[in-house]
């Protein structure tokens, strides 16, 4: 077996087992209900962290996830609320300005030979000031479109409700599975991931691989800011404080390698909805407390950084 | 045919004068960026270096730059050591909020504030070490590593708090975060004294050379005899002591733990102000006293903006730009735009 | 001229390098002509690597041009040398370990079906052009699971496929089994027969006499001769490749053995997987020299005696008491002290000043509370520095500032300065400028006197010859032979390398 399906399998092994605990215990969590607020509440994580698997592929690190989830509602709300624009007019512009961001993210970290972790983190304090100069205080967002999105929904069987946002991170994940398996662009990303030297050498284009990845990135978390504008109708520059690390989080319990070049999309989706999983027990369970999520995507991460050690340890290489 | 006779006479250049340490300290970038920075507070707010002597204690906007400068200015001694080992530390913020929690929980449990003070230090010491395990025994890249703790470490807190803000009154937390000694604020002279122990210790013993030959080149290092997991080891160790510090400070500034808000990004702030200090992320020489100076300019301009009526996150605009403008002056392509003839070796 | 009919594909002319102040590549001719595997020879540090570098387009020449097919060419980087169909396969697999055997294959140029990758075709090519090369595996595996053999043809492959005029390939034998190279060479052959020019760089002669029609033999950045090889045996090719031209002033004390004292350091059967065991003796005030061909397990013996690999067996013995050695810090305080031959990636630490460069490792051993105040640092590099004349404007200065020469100093005045009992120097002159080369193979002459007991390897065969006591001659990894006195000559050292019975010399 590849090796790298083996962290792939450990996920899914887990987040059966898991979801089979908590089922056995909450018999009401094995419900469309369920599955359908399970989608929705982690639509922009989801998002996100499609875009992090991308970045992480090609070994690199982005930072600045949640800050432009923030900035993108803080620049819907305005264009809706102040400029009275269309909301789709708005998510245009917001996701148009988020990919140039990340473009500009990515151009730096190829031209200037900086360490991704350093550049995306300017990128962060740039985008949550940037927000918080645009409006410092939540704006409300009040519009037909909203309310008209928040309202549909298909009905699955059971009374599960599948939303507009679930609906997109589901066609997001579809679409980046086959960017990733399926293109050249996807080739490219785990070459870079692979070896940046060998992927030069092979004719990949390191420049402008690496300028797309990171623009997809952040036309990714620009999107899950759409989704999060969606999800609570507001724009503020705080909101989704601290999702870059749930999203990273979330890539490497779906079995990425830390340091590139191995791993899956569909994993990260596992990854996303263990993180979920963790969170609707605690919610049901009523006596935990919130603050076992992190405890647990903690325990979590650092046993599947550990499985990568000794997984890819094993290997055949030979220097 | 292929030998031929050299001259091996030893070079007649003169060796070159040693600079004055005062003149070379002045003209040090940092500190004319900080001087930059003060001066331009000055402008925006003519007050800016008024001192006055009230109730036994100084008081003035410089004081304040200190005082509120002086948690990333300790998170940014320990930082310092792990960047000059070629690593980085994200976990400093969650393990500020840990240290805290650990704190206010104990004493308001009913224990003796020492107490308190030595398992709050002792339990930064533990998650620095279980940081240093990871980077040495498993070999994990620190970024890495550290992130581990930096996810789970909040949770941690939240746990030892159990999600509360966690209030106390105890006199000896509260003088820690906000008593004075000297007139100077207590958050002021525990980061001098830290620093000054810390490169003491560092500059008179052999383990600043030694962190920074581990730090410019592994291998060398290990050709050389050096033993690079035992530095390491104690390196992370002491970030994470570090950390419980500022921690406790925090903490005792707000007369409570808040397990949330305690630190949050302040790792990032702690890494800048070691890059503005002069420490390449690349690992090798590094500064002490001058990561603490960045740790000051950091807050020069927190405070510049806070004065000029800027709302408060504006200076992540601005911290930014710093970043920005660092890196480019610090990237290749401006080495070769700048560079010089170098002096001839021999 | 037997090559009167050949057609020169890939032609470089008066090529000149130059890094720094040293010269990798001096006035250099070469020529790939098509249907030939061409082989390229020398020592490191003899220019190989740079002018394949420069072949491939990695590198841009100082001076001379490049021909292919008689057209001249300006290389801006490999790849627009494999557009022009110069294809290079390095000793690393320089392909992605990441991914499947096919991907490899066809990253770049995928075929694609509606903007995807059109995956069953990519493997179907791929089988189908893996089976030319006599291979059949699973292409969608991953690459890394095949063994270095495999990843080589498959690197081949891409190589041809891709370019198809002239295919370099740069060591790559060197971790391969006899089965293995038989393999691969059949598939080089396959290649020749088509026509292809074909460059072989390899350290194993009897690969360049099984495979090669003609050679070329560089020596310090200089063209020694490009040859057929049928008019040569391997004794010549090992006295071209090392060099014989320069008349070397045999040391007079070496001969007698007089002066050297007490067993210094003795190893007993040290062996480690891929060395065969060894036993040795060094005595106070003797150079042993170690000679043999680049991959002959000469460097390998140096790692082992330092801690540096550990050892799986065998003791060491200092001065007549059993010391464990299983890292570089325990061979230290020991005792030892170790030039490696990569000065740059395991010998300088670069930003330090050349001061702390020569304090380190006895500061090391000291221990990491009592530091070496400045006084003292002060005074020791100031006295190694001297003894050593390492030229350096100021001790204060970063060590990578130096030329080549005085780095080498400065590590060799880190070890005088624990002083020693075992010096192990590891091509001490490699990349070094004449004069300076004379003077370290003078220091070495010193330290001897001094009595230190030394292990010396070296591929300048009259540098080893100068300073030696004995001489252990290695190959395939092992040490085959030892000369010692009188014996001490080039001819007999070649002789002992090329595996070729003792000739009784006149």
């Amino acid at each position: 077996m590849t090796r790298s399906l083996r962290p792939l399998l450990a996920t899914t092994l887990i987040f059966l087992f898991a979801y089979l605990l908590a089922v056995t215990q909450h018999p009401a969590m094995f419900s469309t209900r369920v599955l359908g607020n399970f989608l929705t509440d982690n639509a922009f994580l989801g998002i996100a962290a499609v875009g992090m698997t991308f970045v992480i592929l090609s070994g690199g690190i982005d930072l600045s996830v949640g800050a432009v989830i923030g900035f993108t509602t803080v620049l819907i709300a305005v264009l809706i609320m102040w400029l009275s624009l269309h909301p789709l007019v708005a998510f245009a512009i917001a996701l148009t300005v988020a990919a140039c961001f990340g473009a500009v993210m990515g151009a730096a970290i190829h031209y200037l030979k900086v360490p991704s972790f350093i550049v995306t983190l300017a990128g962060m304090f740039l985008a949550r000031g940037g927000a918080s100069v645009l409006s410092p205080d939540s704006i409300g967002i009040q519009h037909a479109f909203y309310s008209g999105v928040s309202k549909s929904y298909i009905l699955m069987p059971g009374g599960g409700r599948l939303t507009v946002v679930g609906i997109i991170m589901l066609a997001v994940f579809a679409v980046a599975i086959l960017l990733a398996h399926r293109t050249r662009f996807g080739s490219n990303v785990y070459a870079l991931g692979g070896s940046e030297t060998s992927a030069a050498l092979m004719g990949v284009p390191v420049a402008r691989t690496t300028i797309a990845i990171y623009a997809l990135s952040s036309f990714l978390a620009g999107l899950a800011g759409v989704v999060f504008s969606l999800y609570t109708s507001a724009g503020y520059s705080l909101n989704a404080l601290g999702v870059e690390l749930d999203a990273i989080a979330a890539v490497v319990i779906g079995g990425t390698l830390l340091t590139g070049g191995y791993g899956f999309v569909a994993g990260t989706f596992i990854g996303v909805m263990l993180q979920g999983l963790v969170q609707t027990y605690i919610v049901f369970d009523g006596t935990l407390s919130s603050w076992w999520t992190k405890i647990v995507v903690g325990v979590l991460l650092f046993m599947f950084i550990v499985l990568q050690r000794l997984v890819f340890r094993a290997g055949p290489r030979r220097t | 045919m292929t030998r031929q006779t050299v001259d091996l006479r030893p070079s007649t250049e003169p060796p070159l004068p040693r600079p004055r340490p005062l003149a070379s300290l002045v003209t040090r970038p940092q500190v004319i960026a900080l001087a930059a920075v003060l001066f331009v507070n000055w402008l925006l707010f003519p007050g800016f270096f008024t001192v006055t002597w009230q109730d036994g204690r100084l008081f003035g906007s410089l004081i304040d730059v200190l005082n509120r400068g002086a948690p990333v200015a300790i998170l940014a001694i320990g930082m310092t050591m792990v960047i000059a080992t070629k690593g980085v530390d994200l976990s400093v913020g969650a393990v500020m909020a840990i240290s805290g929690a650990v704190a206010a929980v104990m004493v308001t449990s009913g224990y003796p504030a020492w107490l308190a003070v030595l398992a709050a230090l002792g339990a930064g010491l533990v998650c620095g070490l279980w940081n240093g395990i990871l980077v040495t025994l498993l070999e994990i890249q620190p970024i890495i590593a550290t992130l581990v703790l930096m996810v789970a470490g909040r949770g941690l807190a939240q746990l030892i708090t159990e999600g509360y803000i966690v209030t106390f009154s105890d006199p000896v937390l509260i003088f820690i975060g906000t008593g004075s000694f000297l007139g100077f604020p207590m958050p002021v002279v525990i980061a001098f004294t830290l620093m000054l122990l810390a490169t003491l210790i560092v500059r008179r013993t052999a383990l600043g050379l030694l962190i920074e030959a581990v730090g410019i080149n592994r291998s060398a290092a290990r050709f050389a005899g050096l033993s690079s997991g035992a530095l390491l080891l104690i390196v992370y160790t002491f970030a994470g002591f570090c950390a419980a510090v500022s921690g406790l400070i925090v903490a005792g500034d707000i007369r409570g733990a808040d397990a949330n808000n305690a630190g949050l990004w302040l790792e990032l702030d702690a890494i800048l102000a070691v890059v503005i200090g002069g420490t390449s992320l690349m690992g090798g020489r590094f500064s002490i006293p001058m990561a603490v100076l960045g740790a000051m300019i950091i807050q020069a301009m927190n405070t510049g903006i806070l004065i000029s009526g800027f709302s408060p996150e504006f200076n992540l605009v601005v911290k930014s730009a710093v970043i920005i403008v660092i890196l480019v002056l610090q990237s290749p392509l401006s080495a070769r735009l700048f560079r010089r003839l170098p002096g001839k070796s021999q | 001229m037997t090559d009167a009919a050949a057609r020169p594909v890939l032609e470089a002319r008066g090529i000149v390098k130059v890094f720094g102040q040293h010269r990798a590549l001096d006035n250099v001719d070469f020529a790939a002509n098509a249907g030939e595997v061409h082989a390229l020879l020398g020592e490191n540090g003899a220019g190989k690597s740079t002018l394949i570098k420069i072949l491939t387009g990695a590198y841009h020449p100082d001076a001379g041009e490049l021909l292919l097919d008689g057209q001249p060419i300006h290389l801006r980087d490999p790849l627009h040398g494999q557009g022009y169909g110069i294809g290079t396969v390095y000793q690393e697999v320089n392909l992605l370990p990441n991914r499947s055997v096919s991907e490899n294959l066809f990253l770049g140029r995928q075929p694609t079906r509606f903007g995807l990758v059109d995956r069953r075709r990519i493997d179907a090519q791929a089988r189908d052009l893996l089976s030319r090369y006599g291979l059949d595996i699973d292409v969608r595996a991953e690459l890394s699971e095949y063994s270095v053999a495999v990843q080589q043809i498959v690197a081949i492959a891409r190589a041809v496929e891709l370019s198809g005029k002239v295919l370099v390939l740069d060591e790559p034998t060197a971790s391969l089994d006899r089965n293995e190279v038989q393999r691969l060479f059949e598939v080089v052959r396959g290649l020749k027969a088509k026509g292809l020019a074909i460059i072989f760089i390899t350290h194993f002669l009897d690969q360049v006499f099984d495979l090669a029609d003609r050679v070329t033999i560089l020596r310090n950045g200089r063209k020694v001769a490009t040859q057929r090889l049928d008019t040569l045996n391997t004794t010549d090719v090992v006295r071209m490749m090392l060099g014989k031209d320069v008349a070397f002033e045999h040391h007079p004390t070496a001969l007698t053995g007089s002066t050297r004292g007490q067993v210094r350091v003795a190893f007993k059967g040290l062996n480690r997987k891929g060395l065969a065991p060894f036993d040795l003796a060094v005595h106070e005030g003797e150079v042993v020299g170690v000679a043999g061909l680049l991959g002959s397990g000469r460097t390998e013996v140096a790692r082992l005696m330092f801690g540096v690999d550990g050892a799986e067996g065998g003791e060491i013995l200092v001065d007549g008491r059993p010391v464990t050695i299983r890292n570089p810090a325990q061979a230290v305080a020991a005792g030892f002290g170790f030039c490696p031959e990569d000065r740059k990636l395991d010998g300088i630490f670069g930003d330090l000043s050349v001061r702390e460069n020569i304090i380190i490792a006895l500061q090391a051993k000291l221990g990491w509370f009592r530091a070496l105040n400045r006084e003292d640092q002060v005074e020791l590099a100031g006295r190694y520095a001297e003894a050593l004349d390492i030229r350096a404007a100021n001790h204060d200065m970063p060590v990578k500032l130096l030329s080549g020469g005085n780095q080498q100093k400065v590590i060799l005045a880190r070890w005088l300065a624990i002083d020693p009992t075992f010096l192990i120097l590891d091509e001490p002159t490699r990349g070094i400028d004449v004069g300076a080369h004379a003077e370290i193979v003078r220091t070495i002459n010193r330290l001897r006197e001094e009595g230190l007991a030394l292990f010396v390897i070296s591929s300048e065969l009259d540098e080893v010859v100068a300073y030696s006591n004995r001489i252990v001659v290695m190959r395939d990894r092992e040490m085959v032979a030892e000369l010692a006195g009188p014996d001490i000559a080039s001819d007999a050292i070649v002789q002992a390398i090329a595996g070729t019975p003792q000739e009784v010399r006149p």
